[in-house]
């Protein structure tokens, strides 16, 4: 719950965009959009994918230069046409895709662009002092100054861009989806930090699909749908999440899990079999055996080695101890090819820089794991290849139709299913999902997990990874917490509950 | 609400290329590729207009032909291993190698007790072998393709170098019969050089190969997304090999090209041809960045490098202004791509 007072009603705001209006060739990314950000307020900015929310923030920092509307920072009319212009006024943007140079240290990093020098010279060690205490307001005094930023997770990876933000005077920050890299504890430390900002009346611009962020840390918010402001300045207080959620997809939905099959105890039989699966420096000893029709969710943190579990059963890397089995056959280690032709299928964590072709045509995504049933001698019949991949997405309703146009056209969620479709027309056994619902809007979520819980009663053996822990509880039947690379925890997901798994996960306690 | 499914269904329309005509049209390879039909045929007037006769004639259209077709070979092995998110540096030195490798054995008494396909066999062998070296070291090696490449090129033509010692080797020279192969390659086939229907036959199947068979979406997806390829169960690094042996092989065709036109095998041959290949493929609208690429557009590359030449050499200019020239062409053209790439790609 936020304590802070939200600015006077009167106040002036810092920032006061009106109808802005964004054209790209063919898109209207904005269409009259409508945000006031007061100083010292938490603002969040939510909408599905393909609202506008990336273009508005880039509008913001000066990337792209808007077509109209008119933008007042301090109550006077301001140019942010360029990011110099924007770094110059105080905005500094933590984005999705965090923009750091991995071969450069973090002190490097962090003075990009205004480095600490004197006559040209680099003053290393007073930039090290400096950027030492940054990364100690910011709750990571454990992140040397000098280590290369590639070499970091994603999460400390994001602290190091939140320090190059505050190393410069920054008025207005905005953080494009941060919870999206970050564990539960990772979040109390971020919220702990925006908290601190905004008492010292920096502006905070939030931006996130998960509303129970929202509702802890933001002051107001701001609803975007398809380029357009349909509600702002919105008390979080007041507002209640159905009617959020209203405005965000014109709908009311909630996340509506599946229900489980009833067979229970008679599920099909073990069709994955990993015994004592290690990767040295990663993970030890992991067993886990999915049946046929069965979801078995891993839980735990971001770094606990449950993204490195799945792409070591997918053969993606090379496992140092153990065996994996599909239907009683052991895989050769580190073989990808091999476990797909087994029938395992993984949808990975990195949509976009993992599973899609985002240039080629939908079908062709498709098709990529099952090219050689298309083709004869090499030759690929590419009408057979669309009409199957055109039932695939028109039975998995992926919006807009049609299956020459590019995959990145899709939304993050249609994207998904155009993953899962990949899998889908293989027949695989096993499906290795890996944070499914990453970047998917509220909408889809659902379609999503209906989609998920069809396969799996259909027989395929299903393993999801996610970092919500109600996402593997609501739609898993068999949960496994993954803790520091060791399974600590196995049993049915309704045996356990969120405060339980959050507790293992945090502690590694077993609930009383 | 029916507004509401409206303004949904008109977004659909917007974000859908296929509703833009014109620049969904530029956008898309045809029409890159129409644009590039648009810069020869106005080359084409140019030299029209400043050579006249002498330029439009068959022969001369055949002439223009036949300097494309040695480098046209190349450039099509290029383009796969461009698209496949590679480089190669070392198709002239492999060209050199091939082309004295094949001569050698041709001036040997072995050549008297074998057919003269054997000297095609051993062009073909030896690029082929080159660009396994290349790939494996690459793929598997993970040197990156540039350096391999670049250390292909330096000891291929210092291996040719040492087999011919320096020097040119004519083909027969030694009274050795090869008549069988100038015969082959000499000849006419419905008044057009065997060496530009060689070219042209290299063109489609490697149009077929990119476009309608299995190794050429396995090569867009290596080189547009590599992980995502190897994810998808592709073996990377197999075709990664493949696509170089293939440049390899292609290389080994051109140097029998040359050979045959020349008559001679020479640790020189091909100099340069590595950066008339990547400058015509580049022009043709490959990203060096791999992933995309025609074949269409190659060719048209190529013509429009090798119909330059041809009017600059009708108008007696130098050679030193042509590549002048050339070096703007290709910074024009790559301009001109990445302006519609970035409308493209914004959202």
């Amino acid at each position: 719950m936020t304590s802070q007072m939200t600015g006077a009603p009167g106040a002036q705001p810092l920032l006061q965009m009106t109808g802005i209006v964004k054209e790209f060739p063919g898109v209207r990314a904005l269409d009259g959009v409508d945000l006031d950000v007061r100083a010292g307020e938490v603002h969040c900015l939510i909408g599905q994918n393909g609202a506008g929310k990336s273009t508005l923030i880039k509008v913001l920092s000066g990337f792209h230069h808007p077509d109209g509307g008119t933008i007042a920072w301090d109550g006077e009319e301001a140019s942010f046409s360029t990011p110099a212009k924007a770094i110059d006024r105080g905005v500094a943007t933590i984005y999705q895709e965090l923009d750091l140079v991995p071969h450069l240290d973090v002190a490097e990093n962090v003075f990009l662009g205004h480095e600490v020098s004197r006559a040209g010279f680099t003053h290393r060690h007073r930039a090290y002092e400096r950027v030492r205490e940054l990364l100690a307001r910011l709750g990571h005094p454990e992140i040397s100054p000098t280590r290369i930023v590639g070499e970091l997770s994603p999460a400390k990876q994001q602290i190091v861009s939140m320090a190059r933000a505050l190393s410069r005077n920054t008025r207005l920050l905005i953080l494009d989806e941060p919870s999206a890299v970050l564990d539960q504890e990772e979040v109390t430390n971020l919220f702990r930090v925006i908290r601190d900002l905004a008492a010292a009346n920096v502006a905070v611009v939030y931006i996130s699909h998960r509303l129970e962020e929202i509702r802890e840390i933001g002051d107001r918010i701001t609803v975007l749908k398809d380029g357009r402001t349909v509600a702002t300045g919105l008390a979080v207080a007041d507002t209640p999440t159905s009617e959020l959620i209203r405005l965000m997809t014109g709908r009311s939905i909630q996340y509506v899990f599946p229900p489980r099959a009833e067979r229970g105890p008679d599920l099909g039989g073990p069709v994955l079999e990993v015994r004592g699966l290690g990767l040295a420096g990663v993970f030890t000893g992991v067993d886990l055996t999915v049946r046929a029709g069965e979801i078995v969710g891993l839980a735990g943190l971001v770094g606990a080695g449950r993204s490195e579990i799945l792409e070591t059963v997918y053969g993606a890397r090379r496992a140092s101890t153990g065996t994996v089995a599909v239907d009683g056959k052991v895989l050769r280690r580190g073989s990808v090819g091999h476990a797909v032709r087994a029938g395992i299928g993984l949808a990975p964590e990195e949509r976009k820089s993992q599973a899609l072709l985002l240039d080629e045509a939908v079908y062709k995504n498709i098709t990529v794991s099952t090219m050689a049933r298309f083709a004869r001698l090499g030759f690929l019949d590419q009408r057979e290849e669309r009409r199957r991949a055109l039932e695939l997405t028109r039975s998995m309703d992926v919006r807009p139709d049609g299956v020459t146009r590019a995959a990145n056209t899709l939304s993050g969620g249609n994207q998904q299913k155009v993953v899962l479709a990949r899998w889908l027309l293989r027949d695989c056994r096993v499906l290795l999902l890996d944070e499914p619902t990453r970047g998917v809007d509220v909408g889809a979520r659902s379609e999503i997990y209906q989609l998920i819980r069809s396969l799996a009663d259909r027989g395929v053996a299903v393993v999801v990874v996610s970092s919500e822990i109600d996402e593997v509880l609501g739609l898993a039947d068999r949960v496994l917490v993954v803790r520091e690379g060791e399974v600590v925890h196995e049993s049915a997901a309704t045996a356990i509950d969120e405060a339980g798994v959050l507790d293992l996960v945090m502690e590694g306690r077993v609930p009383a | 609400m029916s507004h509401d499914t409206a303004r949904v269904e008109r977004a659909a329309l917007e974000t859908d290329r296929e509703y833009n005509p014109a620049l969904a049209l530029l956008r898309t390879s045809v029409g890159r590729n129409a644009g590039l039909v648009v810069a020869l045929a106005l080359i084409c007037v140019v030299g029209a207009v400043s050579a006249g006769d002498r330029f439009t004639s068959t022969d001369n259209a055949l002439t223009v032909l036949r300097l494309a077709a040695t480098i046209g070979v190349v450039s099509i092995g290029m383009t796969f291993v461009i698209i496949g998110g590679g480089i190669d540096l070392s198709v002239g030195a492999i060209v050199a190698l091939s082309s004295v490798w094949c001569t050698t054995l041709a001036s040997q008494q072995f050549a008297e007790d074998s057919h003269w396909t054997m000297m095609v066999l051993i062009a073909i062998l030896v690029g082929a072998g080159c660009g396994l070296v290349n790939g494996l070291l690459i793929a598997y090696g993970n040197i990156v393709p540039f350096i391999m490449t670049l250390a292909m090129l330096a000891s291929a033509r210092g291996l040719a170098e040492i087999i011919s010692d320096k020097k040119t080797q004519i083909l027969g020279a030694k009274g050795t019969d090869v008549s069988g192969f100038k015969d082959f390659f000499n000849r006419e086939i419905l008044g057009v050089d065997v060496s530009i229907w060689i070219f042209a036959i290299v063109a489609v199947i490697g149009w077929v190969l990119l476009n309608r068979t299995t190794f050429g979406r396995r090569t867009v997806a290596v080189g547009g997304n590599p992980e995502a390829a190897r994810l998808a169960g592709i073996n990377v690094k197999r075709h990664t090999v493949y696509l170089y042996v293939l440049v390899g092989v292609c290389a080994g065709i051109a140097a029998l090209l040359l050979v045959a036109r020349t008559t001679t095998g020479s640790s020189t041959h091909g100099n340069l041809y590595e950066l008339d290949a990547i400058a015509a493929v580049v022009i043709g609208g490959t990203l060096l960045t791999g992933g995309r690429g025609t074949i269409v557009g190659t060719v048209l590359g190529v013509l429009i490098f090798s119909t330059l030449t041809n009017i600059f050499i009708l108008n007696n200019r130098s050679f030193s202004e042509q590549s002048l020239f050339k070096g703007a062409i290709i910074v024009a053209a790559v301009l001109l791509q990445q302006r519609l790439a970035s409308r493209s790609t914004t959202t």
